[in-house]
């Protein structure tokens, strides 16, 4: 009997577990993750171990964050931001310097790098916003979401950290867009933007352009600027259709792949299982979004869905940002592809994105209720 | 403030997410495309480039083929060494690099100076030897130090080595690191791909001449590289085939005998077989060391050696010319025959001198040499008798003659940068002088051409040429140094062919005429003193040539400086009946021929002939004056 009890009592608390989870996102979770470890062993081996604690924790955050109500989420947006607004201003002052960039802050125990923390608190801060001003929304409030959403962005590539500027600007941008900023000024906007591109161009840091320039035609600097993106496109072209096989790529194995434990470990994938490789990830990245768009159709409060939708609209920038990079058609800014790439800051942010999503959609009846 | 319909805000909220939808298809549908043209459309460029990118030729450089001599001894062999090589593009620091070499490897100035010469003549990424030879244990050393080098490897090399050190050097030659001008010549005989991996190439010398039988055919192995270029496995290996094998006609231990009967005088000695053009010696002394320059030579040896007065660099037998003196008269005697100026016992009274144009042409023997006919002119080499058959014959009778017996041209020898010398004619000094005065020829001018002065300069070699022509009866060889080539894949051997150059169709009756003559010299002549009893027939003739012209002022030799003093010579065969080793010694500022050169050539004939070895360098015989020092 006390074997009956155990078991019932341990399957209660399993239960008690998983309740909050949502099996279609951690099913797919689950297979970019294997992949993840797939890869990992054929890139980088000796990294499994740390990568699977990366990925054990980035669980538990996301199960915390399942049981998290979008209620109390609201509440925490404001303080949330504020604190990484200040942490943006103390990197910008005292920040450690690496590889050229102010990114990290140094508090002694840890360092901690305050711009991955606003992918996450923009998106809050500006669905918590629109929720607020729901009844009396103005287009003077779209100015001062678009305030509240450059300051953070405007700090974040000051350091320079272009592919974090361009991350929360589209967390930010997504929640404005969902909030049902009219076509009009968004066209108005893209057209302003094109126009403002020669200034802009001005703006930039000299690596920043190069990697622009290189982008353009890699060929012109094969060994400096241009090497990891020609390297990249011939993994990429020499994987085929059923690529060279799992640790049969010559161009990763021979180490002619940079970074490919990291930003560049699309490279990797495609080359070591070609098209039909490719094919799966870019299903499994649908898959993923068209769930999280479905919770945010069905969230109940208009919060839980600018958050939803934003979210989910995170999941795709990284993953379009870092295809595009590594196969040569986008600039090389530093965004991994999620899920997939070494590193536990973006693997617990992006695991907090599938904890929120999780919790909005446990909790789409709430109003109903 | 506006009414919102909460129903028709979430319809609006769904179009938007329908929208965010289509957008994520497209841009997914974009990468989608792009995967398509790299993976299926240009897959197939891509694929090669992956290929070049894993795959590099590695050549593997042939092992040098070996010269031997005749007889089988070494001369020019390999050796397998470990080297720490710096390739400077990629070490960053220099001086930093080779000081904290310096900590562990033994580094010394020599090696610096000999780095930084190589380095000025190469391209920074090439990758250039800091220490060769290296010990296993200096090897350990730096394998655990490598990660601090980058840059920086060993490699494993084969060495040219000339075992006998300075012996024979001019002949060998040496090898050293190619040049741009070394690349030009490989890529005239299109032998690029082939030296793709080889870093070195014969400067002068056999090693030279024949560089491409000696280099080998290279191999190459196909490894698969990392992106740091390392090599990680390899795939396919073709071994190379190494040069072919030169045997040499010299004789090592002739040779040898030759050089050190020079002691440490300065001159050249080229012995060669008559019926063949075969060169049994070939010396030039001082000789220099040729291992020096393998691995690159440094700086301040490199200026030591061509700044030595004693100029060791110089080939004397190829590229010293120098005046025949009386070794010119068996050849104006022949010359004479032939050309039906003199019969051989028409003779003349030699009153010590001839008068011509104004000008005293001095005998040396004072009063003469009394009633003198053909052979007593060469036994006691009577100058007056060719100031007269010189005047007689003209200057363009000799010119043409000693064209023909090869004295004033480039003999053919299987080593490059031979001069020419000097065959004077009324042509010559048209084409010599620019000033019209100076480019005609006076009648004057013939008289001392007649003794082996004047403009007459001549090289050891086409002396000893000249000397192997009359001794095989005037059937002439082009002179080489090389017998025959083993290939080194099939092992055949492939006879340097004896080439006739011309048949100079002398009469044998006149042929004897000058051998009984030049016999003569050595039994009771200038030459009898350094034959005294040999056990063989020599055909000889001694020459002093004068360095200075002493305008018939009276000049002794012992008091004056020693670069004045004359050159020393003695042409020979022997046996004189049955010829096998005509020779020509020179010895540079030597004194009386009969005094320095003839000891000389008794020893190498001693040896050759009868395998007598000498104890002592050939000592200069002070006494061998005997009132006509020609």
């Amino acid at each position: 009997m006390n074997s009956g009890i155990g078991l019932a009592t341990l399957r209660n608390a399993w239960q008690k577990l998983v309740a909050p989870l949502d099996w279609p996102l951690m099913l797919i979770a689950g297979m970019l993750l294997a992949l993840a470890l797939g890869l990992m062993a054929s890139a980088s081996p000796e990294r499994i171990n740390a990568q699977l604690i990366n990925m054990a924790v980035a669980l538990v955050v996301m199960r915390v964050l399942a049981q998290v109500p979008p209620q109390r989420l609201m509440h925490l947006a404001v303080p949330i931001y504020l604190i990484g607004i200040l942490l943006l201003i103390a990197v910008a002052l005292f920040g450690d310097i690496s590889k050229g960039a102010r990114r990290w802050l140094n508090l002694g125990f840890m360092r901690a790098q305050p711009s991955e923390l606003m992918k996450i608190a923009m998106p809050l801060l500006l669905a918590w916003f629109f929720q607020k001003r729901e009844a009396v929304l103005r287009l003077s409030d779209y100015a001062i979401a678009a305030a509240m959403l450059l300051v953070p962005v405007g700090l974040i590539a000051r350091q320079p950290d272009l592919g974090t500027a361009i991350l929360v600007f589209a967390a930010g941008f997504y929640v404005i867009f969902f909030a049902g900023l009219s076509w009009k000024i968004i066209l108005g906007l893209v057209g302003s933007a094109v126009a403002a591109a020669p200034l802009a161009w001005t703006l930039l840091h000299d690596y920043q352009r190069h990697r622009i320039l290189t982008l353009l035609d890699p060929e012109k600097d094969p060994l400096g600027k241009g090497f990891h993106i020609i390297q990249s496109t011939i993994a990429i072209g020499s994987g085929g259709i059923l690529g060279k096989g799992w640790r049969a790529g010559t161009q990763a194995q021979l180490e002619f792949i940079p970074e490919r434990h990291t930003d560049f470990i699309f490279a990797v994938h495609s080359e070591e299982f070609g098209l039909l490789g490719n094919i799966l990830l870019l299903t499994l990245y649908a898959l993923l979004i068209a769930r999280g768009l479905m919770i945010a159709a069905n969230a109940a409060t208009l919060f839980s869905r600018l958050l939803a939708g934003a979210v989910t609209m995170i999941f795709f920038t990284y993953a379009f940002v870092n295809m595009g990079m590594v196969s040569g058609i986008l600039p090389v800014v530093g965004v991994p592809l999620p899920l997939i790439s070494y590193g536990g800051t973006a693997l617990v942010t992006l695991f907090i994105g599938v904890g929120i999503l999780m919790s909005i959609h446990g909790n789409r009846m709430l109003v109903q209720k | 403030m506006e009414f919102k319909n909460p129903q028709e805000e979430l319809e609006r909220f769904r179009s938007r997410l329908a929208f965010a939808g289509g957008f994520v298809l497209f841009c997914f549908g974009l990468l989608f495309a792009r995967f398509v043209w790299l993976q299926v459309v240009q897959h197939d460029y891509y694929q090669t480039r992956a290929e070049d990118n894993r795959i590099a030729l590695v050549p593997i450089v042939p092992n040098r083929g070996l010269i031997v001599d005749r007889k089988g001894e070494v001369l020019a062999r390999n050796y397998s060494g470990y080297t720490l090589e710096i390739t400077p593009s990629r070490a960053g620091n220099l001086e930093k690099t080779i000081d904290d070499l310096a900590e562990f490897i033994e580094i010394e100035a020599k090696d610096r100076r000999r780095f930084r010469k190589l380095m000025e003549e190469s391209k920074s990424f090439e990758t250039l030897p800091i220490r060769t030879r290296l010990s296993d244990e200096e090897v350990a050393r730096f394998i655990a130090r490598r990660y601090r080098f980058p840059g920086v490897e060993i490699k494993a090399r084969l060495f040219r080595q000339y075992p006998g050190g300075a012996f024979a050097s001019h002949i060998l030659g040496y090898i050293g690191r190619i040049t741009d001008g070394d690349i030009e010549k490989i890529e005239r005989v299109e032998q690029e791909a082939n030296y793709r991996g080889t870093d070195h190439f014969g400067k002068t010398g056999l090693e030279q001449h024949y560089e491409f039988e000696l280099h080998g055919i290279s191999g190459h192995e196909q490894v698969e590289v990392d992106a740091g270029g390392r090599a990680v496995r390899t795939l396919s290996h073709s071994a190379p085939v190494a040069g072919n094998q030169l045997t040499l006609t010299i004789d090592a231990e002739l040779q040898r005998i030759a050089e050190q009967a020079f002691g440490d005088r300065r001159g050249s000695l080229v012995a060669i077989e008559p019926s063949t053009g075969g060169i049994l010696a070939l010396v030039s002394v001082p000789n220099y060391d040729p291992n020096l320059f393998v691995d690159g030579i440094d700086t301040q040896s490199w200026r030591e050696l061509n700044e030595s007065p004693q100029k060791p660099m110089v080939n004397r037998a190829l590229n010293g010319a120098y005046p025949p003196g009386s070794t010119f008269k068996p050849f104006m005697a022949l010359a004479a025959l032939e050309l039906g100026k003199r019969r051989p016992e028409q003779a003349i009274a030699d009153p010590g001198f001839f008068n011509f144009g104004g000008h005293h042409f001095r005998d040396d023997k004072k009063g003469g040499h009394g009633m003198v006919d053909m052979y007593k002119s060469i036994v006691h080499s009577c100058d007056t008798y060719y100031y007269v058959l010189a005047n007689d014959m003209g200057i363009d009778n000799i010119s043409s003659f000693m064209g023909r017996l090869g004295l004033g041209q480039r003999t053919g020898i299987d080593i490059e940068g031979e001069s020419k010398g000097v065959l004077p004619s009324q042509q010559w000094k048209k084409e010599r002088f620019r000033k019209p005065e100076q480019q005609k020829w006076y009648a004057g001018e013939t008289i001392s051409i007649g003794i082996g002065q004047g403009y007459n300069s001549y090289t050891p070699i086409q002396l000893a040429q000249a000397t192997a022509t009359i001794a095989n009866r005037g059937v002439m060889f082009r002179p080489h140094l090389v017998k025959y080539v083993t290939d080194t894949r099939s092992g055949e051997k492939r006879l340097i062919e004896p080439e006739p150059l011309r048949d100079l169709q002398l009469k044998p009756e006149h042929l004897d005429v000058i051998r009984n003559a030049m016999v003569g010299v050595n039994v009771e002549g200038t030459g009898a003193r350094a034959f005294a009893k040999a056990e063989y027939q020599v055909a000889g003739k001694t020459g002093t040539a004068q360095v200075f012209s002493y305008k018939g002022a009276e000049h002794k030799t012992e008091t004056m400086a020693a670069h004045l003093r004359d050159h020393a010579l003695y042409i020979a065969f022997a046996p004189a009946d049955q010829p096998t080793i005509a020779l020509a010694v020179l010895v540079e500022n030597g004194g009386f021929g009969a005094q320095a050169a003839a000891p000389i050539a008794r020893q190498v004939l001693d040896y050759y002939l009868l395998g007598k070895k000498p104890v002592a360098p050939a000592p200069a015989d002070e006494a061998a004056v005997e009132g006509d020092p020609e």
